[in-house]
């Protein structure tokens, strides 16, 4: 396949595509205005190229990217599911896209409205109290509902509980948050027999340092895609000992008007506005993951935040003296939380309900129909929520071929893998995540091709072990890009390899 | 398909929920709207605001409004971009993987810096990210902080510093500029990093190369520069040529809508030497295995990050703003090399000419002597809160009330003025500010 050079290796001296307005006011010397040594000497040297040069380029690099709008995306705990093209005409209105953060308050009283009203439907949601929009994606609400504990700890004179228990089936950004946090994670192990949490280890963790422990971190359902019947009591303990309970919200589209995490005792949950409202993921950002917290937590919430007063109007309330601080700059991903608010507006009550059950379903479908072909993790859980963890153990075993090789595979047909390796507990994980947007045909089609997968993989897995064979590019070394870091290019550096298109 | 489970209905389907946690009514939000119902309502919404397209405004402050050429967002809005996930699968997100490997070598050449990663949320969080790099994992020690730092920058950071444990000592300001004095005293062999704006949050010019010898005269200590207004890198030294180890700052402006301020595009590039201390994503050029040996692009150095190294990792950072990197990318390759420093230009000259224009009226005073870009500060002769009433009734948003950060700047206003501010606009401004004139 061809290779599209890079835009430093296109263009000639001289070219450009944006023009700037000429100037209008009378113009001083340079040097009289910024003194000499603190000029800059050498320009920097972006590219120079002309519009069409940059039209085609950009376009031919989308053209080497998959989305979902091309196709099928079953990679599990990310929840790839369809985005509305209405929620992106909404964000782009210049009422809200072309607004300062610093106007005065009665110059962005929409703006200020959708946020406050936004806030109201994620709290209803999470069964939480209040809810701050500041937090940029989910790990920023991981991190920031921490420091909320921590400050709640050491407001009662506990700060010295300095352990947040994790699951070990957790997603990464949990222990890595807790350190930022200031906090040492302690892992708990999974039941082999529930695919829940180990409660005998939880009692002895919590009988031995329980005094230590500042909060448990827990996805529910978790990335098993089984929900823990546990919750509850698990909160329950918890709480006797002292700590408090965090939901990490990454799995949310399946509880949507099913139960709450409110409901389920904890006391901090995010939200994955870019998983669970579909706003999209834009190749990895931006997100948004504002936090809900009970009531005893508010006043340690980060501000501003939105608020109304007796006449209607709408403002930036400061929060009180124990809160925690800024997190970000500014109030939050904005632009993100218009989507979320058009998607929320868009489905009602009604419609996230169906949601979550739709996703549930088409995750119970695929697990029931691969189930021929693959071996499911914890198959003696009868049924799994939004999604679930199939193996290729049964294919390594009797070929060699690993999760790796099938997701791989899957790209040749038109479709993105799913998570593979993870969670970190299952040998040979694929994560597999539908979600409720997908037909029933695209489902069997899904069906249709892992089947011939497992197919290949019985009678000419060397198809399976160097695919894929139909990508622009091949498998990629990546030991040498970590041996030998290529991080950026550099003038005389060796032309990309391959024939380019002009 | 519930036939194929064996299951009767969608109800079946919920038996591993607890009914303890059930929640037996429906979700209590505003029911479903149709797409025309939808439009009216959030047009509505939009209408009540009143963006830049219907007003001329002098806000900076940390977000700068520059031209966004249309080539940009018709290409970043190309919806295998849009979206696409972060590009775990490199065979199939060549796109996205070249895109971020251009975005990390343009902020190398603007920076002037060997490396960079794939972007962070913002520029306050770029600067935590910075600091945690300075003090290593683990690691403990002093950050110092020029006053001249934008105020929502070191509150962010205090936030962290509480959590994560190190502590912050900040640094006046002397004439809208960092105190060398102060500075000087503020250093010690247990400051891990020292942090200063450039152009700094009073639109000031720091004399950077008085303040590295400074910061450099204990060599542990880490040179951190922070640049919220990137135009200025069309002009003024860049952090290389002042010898700043890490650079950080916020791109928003170049290419991307302000959208109230976020979603953001905080950057990060430092010198060769921080690469394994690097926080986020890292994009790496690289050849197919086997024999093709064709060129592409993968996610590298991972063992740095959250999902591989859990509590270990540099930073707990996932989703970052990739999209918004596309955006800053494409904008930067249509500005190009003469376009940047062109751009550059007219603010600083633009900003001049606005600064003669109000400091001529009777009562408004420049606050500073000191060089500036593209913003300054201006003594008012009313409240700040006054004024902006007053220009409010010509569309006019004003500069931003310095008064809610620094106690001792009340009454006064930082302007700013870019490129897309004309004359005619800058004159409007001024005969405005005529009428409440001593």
């Amino acid at each position: 396949m061809s290779v599209e050079p890079l835009i430093f290796e296109q263009g000639a001296p001289g070219r450009r595509a944006a023009t700037l307005p000429a100037l209008d006011v009378p113009a001083e010397p340079l040097e009289s205005l910024v003194p000499p040594h603190l000029l800059r000497q050498e320009p920097a040297p972006l590219p120079e190229v002309s519009e069409i040069e940059i039209v085609r380029h950009y376009t031919h690099l989308s053209q080497r990217n998959f989305g979902v709008d091309t196709g099928f995306y079953p990679l599990g705990s990310c929840t790839m599911k369809y985005n509305p093209k209405l929620n992106e005409d909404m964000a782009a209105l210049p009422g809200f896209a072309l607004l300062h953060p610093l106007q005065p308050e009665g110059t962005v009283q929409g703006a200020i409205q959708l946020q406050y009203e936004l806030e109201q439907y994620l709290a209803e949601i999470a069964g939480m109290a209040r809810v701050t929009l500041q937090p940029s994606a989910g790990a920023h609400g991981e991190l920031t509902g921490l420091m909320l504990i921590k400050a709640y700890h050491e407001h009662r004179g506990e700060g010295h509980r300095n352990l947040v228990l994790i699951p070990d089936n957790a997603h990464g950004t949990n222990p890595a948050s807790a350190t930022l946090a200031g906090y040492r994670a302690v892992e708990i192990k999974t039941d082999p027999a529930t695919g829940g949490l180990d409660m005998d280890r939880l009692r002895s963790l919590l009988d031995s340092q329980g005094q230590q422990v500042a909060a448990i971190m827990l996805t529910n359902p978790n990335t098993l895609g089984i929900f823990d019947r546990n919750a509850v009591e698990i909160a329950r303990l918890v709480h006797e000992a002292g700590g408090q309970l965090y939901y990490d919200g990454a799995n949310a589209n399946a509880v949507l008007g099913i139960t709450r995490p409110g409901d389920m005792g904890f006391d901090v949950v995010h939200f994955n506005l870019h998983k669970t409202c579909s706003t999209p993921h834009g190749g990895g950002g931006p997100g948004a993951g504002p936090i809900g917290v009970k009531e005893h937590l508010v006043p340690f919430l980060p501000g501003p935040l939105p608020a109304q007063d007796e006449q209607g109007n709408y403002y930036w309330a400061d929060p009180g003296p124990l809160s925690i601080g800024k997190v970000r700059a500014n109030t939050g991903n904005f632009g993100v939380l218009v989507r979320a608010y058009a998607y929320i507006r868009t489905y009602g009550p009604d419609g996230l309900l169906r949601v979550a059950q739709s996703a549930i379903l088409n995750a119970n479908y695929l697990r029931h129909e691969l189930a021929s072909d693959y071996e499911i993790a914890f198959p003696q859980v009868r049924l799994c929520q939004h999604e679930f963890v199939a193996t290729a153990q049964r294919q390594k075993q009797e070929s060699g071929v690993t999760a790796n090789d099938i997701a791989k595979r899957l790209l040749d047909f038109g479709m993105y893998a799913p998570t593979v390796y993870f969670p970190l507990i299952v040998h040979e994980a694929m994560m597999i995540e539908p979600t409720e947007t997908e037909t029933r045909e695209t489902l069997d089609y899904f069906i249709k091709v892992m089947r011939q997968i497992a197919h290949e993989a019985r009678t000419n897995p060397e198809i399976v072990k160097t695919a894929p064979h139909t990508t622009p590019v091949g498998r990629l070394d990546q030991a040498l890009a970590a041996r030998r870091p290529n991080l950026r290019w550099k003038p005389g550096q060796e032309a990309t390899h391959g024939l380019g298109q002009p | 398909m519930l036939e194929r489970l064996g299951l009767q209905s969608l109800e079946d389907l919920l038996e591993p929920v607890p009914e303890e946690v059930r929640l037996r009514r429906p979700l209590n939000l505003p029911p479903a709207l149709a797409e025309p119902d939808l439009k009216r309502l959030m047009m509505g919404m939009a209408a009540r605001n009143k963006s830049l397209d219907r007003v001329i405004s002098f806000l900076g402050a940390g977000t700068y409004e520059h031209t966004i050429p249309s080539v940009v967002p018709h290409l970043q809005r190309r919806s295998e971009f849009v979206t696409s996930y972060t590009p775990y699968q490199p065979e199939v997100s060549q796109g996205m993987l070249q895109a971020i490997y251009e975005f990390q070598t343009m902020v190398c050449q603007l920076t002037g810096l060997d490396i960079a990663n794939a972007s962070l949320y913002d520029g306050a969080t770029a600067l935590v990210e910075a600091v945690f790099m300075a003090l290593g994992p683990g690691g403990q020690g002093e950050v110092v902080v020029s006053a001249g730092v934008d105020p929502q920058y070191r509150r962010v950071l205090r936030t962290y510093a509480r959590a994560r444990g190190f502590s912050v000592r900040e640094v006046a300001t002397e004439n809208g500029v960092t105190s060398l004095a102060a500075l000087e005293a503020a250093v010690g062999p247990e400051t891990v990093a020292v942090a200063i704006q450039q152009p700094n949050f009073f639109g000031c010019i720091e004399d950077v190369k008085a303040i590295e010898p400074l910061v450099h005269r204990h060599s542990r200590t880490v040179f951190i520069s922070v640049t919220s207004e990137p135009a200025s890198f069309g002009l003024l030294a860049s952090p290389a040529e002042y010898k700043a180890d890490i650079a950080v700052g916020e791109l928003m402006s170049f290419g991307n809508p302000m959208s109230f301020g976020g979603p953001a595009l905080g950057f990060l590039a430092a010198r060769e030497r921080f690469l394994r201390l690097m926080p986020g994503r890292l994009v790496g050029q690289t050849v197919e295995e086997g024999g093709a040996k064709q060129t592409g692009y993968v996610l590298t150095l991972q063992a740095r990050e959250q999902h591989i190294r859990r509590e270990r990792a540099t930073s707990n950072i996932c989703t970052n703003q990739s999209l918004l990197a596309v955006g800053a990318t494409i904008y930067m390759a249509a500005l190009g090399k003469e376009g940047l420093r062109e751009l550059a230009a007219l603010c600083l000259h633009k900003a001049h000419y606005a600064q003669h224009q109000i400091t001529a009226l009777s009562g408004f005073e420049p606050a500073f002597s000191s060089p500036f870009f593209d913003e300054f500060v201006i003594r008012l002769p009313i409240s700040a809160s006054r004024l902006q009433e007053h220009l409010l009734q010509y569309d006019i948003i004003g500069g931003y009330d310095l008064g809610r950060d620094y106690p001792d700047l009340a009454d006064h206003m930082l302007f700013c003025v870019t490129e897309m501010r004309t004359r005619d606009d800058i004159d409007r401004l001024v005969a405005a500010l005529k009428e409440v004139a001593a």
